[in-house]
């Protein structure tokens, strides 16, 4: 067996890694929000917006977000690597993917920091 | 191997009747492939979904009520307890797939018995989530 070192060349061992990492970050903002949605007050606007207008909150939205963009980047592609064959119309997909999900990025940045 | 070998002829049952009827698939690959299907549909449609509600509802207390009430809607709903599911589905299959990484529960009768409790657990939070939701 090849010996993989994560640190060294891309192997594929790093988006593994990463894809496992990024699941515990967004485990642990669900469980978070959960507890927020479930046991806090009735959800009002002002409720709502204070919550958002909160530094940690704003924060840890988007370190979800970014740990989503990356997991589902290698979700989709090794999904895109199994069942789509052609090579273009694998890159044609795998480029969509990319730009879909810069776009929510920046579609997060925006509404957190409006 | 043998040219003679590779080039033997093995039967392929992979297309979409054999999935659906001939190959009974375990439970742990059921889990496994909903996984997938639910990773599929958070990433589209439902994290644009999603986005744009989170976008609108913090816009202004305006945009925030019609977000209430179009949460109201029935066919609203029901896309909301698909996401709900697919979320949950999602979690507890990819908790079960990160203890099998860690070499927890992989011998049979305890990954069967796992992936009993990934389908029970999720389906429970979808109907504890959904009937907040509804």
């Amino acid at each position: 067996m090849v010996k993989r070192v994560v640190v060294g060349a891309h192997y594929g061992m790093r988006d593994w890694l990463a894809q496992r990492l990024t699941a515990v970050v967004m485990v642990a903002y669900s469980l978070v929000l959960a507890v927020v949605l479930v046991r806090g007050e009735p959800i009002t606007y002002s409720v709502w917006r204070d919550l958002f207008a909160e530094g940690w909150m704003r924060v840890a939205t988007l370190v979800f977000a970014v740990s989503l963009v990356w997991h589902a980047w290698v979700g989709t592609r090794d999904i895109l690597m199994d069942y789509i064959k052609p090579d273009g119309l694998r890159l044609a997909l795998q480029v969509f993917t990319v730009l879909l999900l810069a776009g929510y990025l920046g579609w997060t940045i925006q509404v957190l920091w409006r | 191997m043998s040219s003679a070998a590779a080039k033997k002829l093995r039967p392929k049952y992979l297309n979409l009747r054999a999935l659906l009827f001939e190959i009974r698939l375990p439970l742990p690959g059921w889990i496994s492939i909903l996984h997938r299907v639910s990773g599929a549909l958070l990433v589209f449609p439902f994290a644009a979904w999603l986005l744009y509600m989170l976008d609108r509802s913090l816009a202004s207390e305006q945009t925030f009520q019609a977000v209430k009430s179009y949460l109201d809607l029935r066919l609203v709903k029901a896309g909301g307890l698909l996401f709900i599911w697919a979320y949950c589905h999602h979690l507890c299959a990819g908790v079960r797939f990160l203890l099998l990484d860690l070499n927890r529960g992989i011998e049979l009768v305890p990954a069967r018995r796992s992936s009993v409790a990934v389908l029970v657990v999720s389906l429970a939070l979808t109907a504890f989530f959904g009937a907040r939701l509804w």
